[in-house]
């Protein structure tokens, strides 16, 4: 795959992190976004990635479309709101904390994370609830990898996770119009949580996180509608029940805490059998393809619902 | 005079269909061209509604004639309407009959729009003068059928967002407005027919 690297100057030409935040600090908030984007694009750091498994013979979606078309409210209701809207947000310095029912809480570097050599590349399928795919080539770790340090209890059962809430960066979150109780939550089963499918990302196409796709860190759960995928996460805590999640929140007939992508549960609104694929930008050659059993994962998470019933735990 | 205003404002009317179809094949509807596609036709349709049933209540209080703009209004939400319709059938669902049918039978939202098509069916195929004068009294009472569309349009048009947005919220507000313009008018006329009967 040919993906276009820009050339990586000497580290000498580098400026420090801390020196450039500060002078953007100066700046002060009349600023111009334009300046706050331009700079945002500046922080978009290569990652020292590597292929990882579950990643076979899936084309990625053309960065552009990944990158231009996205839902994420805090930024605006429309899926050009957030590529426009959220150059003021600053990801970093980012602390991810993960508390709860574990025997060591963590409070993890996000910065350092994104220097580390553990980051992986994984190649998803992305199901938007909206029935519309991409393919996304994720950089990150797996969760595992990270509750395992933090040793749950063994009285958890449940994993919540919680976005950050910054109204002066994040322009949605003022809206009067979205009724979304802020910051966006989701949570997972722990032995969701544990499979080896599900992922922090903390990258796309092998560079850090742009803001609009969830800077620095965010989920990644490919069997599930992409709404689960909950962005720019500050606080991870494991719990012996269920955890309130957004969607389900606000439209419980619509949006089930499982949300796994499931070709035979419709929304209320519309049919989940098929999928407008993303990639093509004109209208006649868009293509319309069948979606799959937990989007093509059955495999790897089948087993984690043996015996329910999918059609009431949608 | 209307034949002369007709001539012009008929392929402005189009206009708007044929810039989305212009742009959807330059690549310039982003990258959820479809979706794009049939909103914005849904909303044109909506639109041309809303402004056939402002003609009115605008013409009371500026007193300018714009009543024979109805026909033409009324005729381009419908036109829009049967576009928005052929577009979510070929280029979304790739006719794929069997969603369709689910669609038809079970989904309160599509069934919203498509009773709302078939209000303005009748109303459009009797947009005539031949048709007026055939029905004579029937075919005011006929063209009333113009505000269930519009109820039925304005519920389909707010559920077609996840949640309530700035968008829904003007144009449900706009509908609003022009109902509650039009709430003598819809009163006279109920109350007339009331006092026909024996």
């Amino acid at each position: 795959m040919a993906i276009f690297r820009y050339p990586r100057p000497a580290s000498s030409d580098i400026t420090p992190k801390d020196v450039y935040l500060s002078r953007r600090e100066m700046l002060g908030a009349g600023a111009l976004s334009l300046t706050a984007a331009l700079a945002g694009t500046a922080s978009a750091d290569a990652l020292k990635t590597h292929p990882g498994p579950y990643s076979g013979g899936l084309a990625p979606t053309p960065e552009e479309f990944v990158t231009g078309y996205n839902n994420f409210y805090e930024f605006g209701m429309e899926k050009d709101d957030p590529v426009s809207h959220s150059g003021d947000f600053h990801p970093l310095p980012w602390t991810l904390e993960i508390s709860g029912m574990v025997k060591k809480p963590q409070r993890l570097d996000v910065g350092a994370l994104l220097k580390s050599s553990d980051i992986e590349e994984r190649i998803y399928r992305m199901r938007c609830v909206e029935a519309w795919s991409m393919v996304i080539p994720w950089d990150g770790i797996p969760l595992a990898k990270l509750l395992q340090a933090a040793e749950p209890e063994s009285g958890a059962k449940y994993v919540a996770f919680e976005s950050v809430v910054r109204p002066s960066e994040m322009p949605g979150q003022s809206s009067a119009f979205s009724g979304i109780s802020w910051p966006y939550v989701e949570g997972l089963r722990l032995d969701e949580a544990m499979n080896p499918l599900t992922l922090l990302a903390v990258g796309i196409y092998g560079e850090s996180l742009p803001n609009q796709n969830g800077a620095p860190i965010r989920l990644v759960v490919p069997w599930k509608y992409g709404f689960k995928g909950i962005k720019s996460i500050q606080r991870i805590r494991l719990l012996d029940r269920q955890p309130p999640t957004t969607w389900n929140r606000l439209a419980p007939s619509e949006y089930g805490f499982y949300a796994n992508v499931n070709p035979q549960v419709d929304h209320p609104r519309w049919s989940q059998a098929s999928e407008r694929v993303i990639g093509s930008k004109t209208l006649f050659g868009t293509k319309r393809q069948p979606t799959l059993m937990f989007n093509g994962y059955g495999e790897q998470v089948a087993d984690l619902y043996r015996g329910m019933n999918l059609h009431d735990n949608f | 005079m209307r034949r002369y205003w007709s001539v012009v404002l008929y392929p402005l009317g189009l206009l708007p269909a044929v810039w989305l179809v212009l742009q959807g094949q330059n690549g310039d509807l982003g990258a959820d061209p479809v979706n794009v596609f049939e909103r914005s036709l849904g909303l044109w349709a909506f639109r041309f509604l809303l402004i056939c049933l402002a003609l009115a209540p605008i013409q009371r209080l500026i007193g300018f004639n714009l009543l024979r703009f109805r026909r033409l209004t009324g005729l381009l939400a419908f036109f829009y309407a049967v576009l928005h319709l052929a577009a979510y059938v070929v280029l979304d669902l790739q006719f794929d009959v069997r969603i369709f049918w689910r669609d038809l039978t079970h989904r309160p939202f599509i069934i919203l729009g498509m009773v709302a098509l078939a209000f303005l069916l009748p109303l459009a195929l009797t947009s005539n003068r031949f048709s007026m004068k055939r029905l004579k009294r029937s075919w005011k009472r006929l063209h009333r059928f113009v505000y269930g569309a519009a109820v039925l349009a304005g519920i389909h048009f707010f559920l077609s967002f996840k949640t309530l947005n700035g968008t829904s919220a003007l144009y449900l507000s706009l509908l609003a407005l022009v109902l509650l313009a039009r709430a003598p008018m819809i009163w006279s006329g109920f109350r007339r027919k009331g006092a026909r009967q024996p």
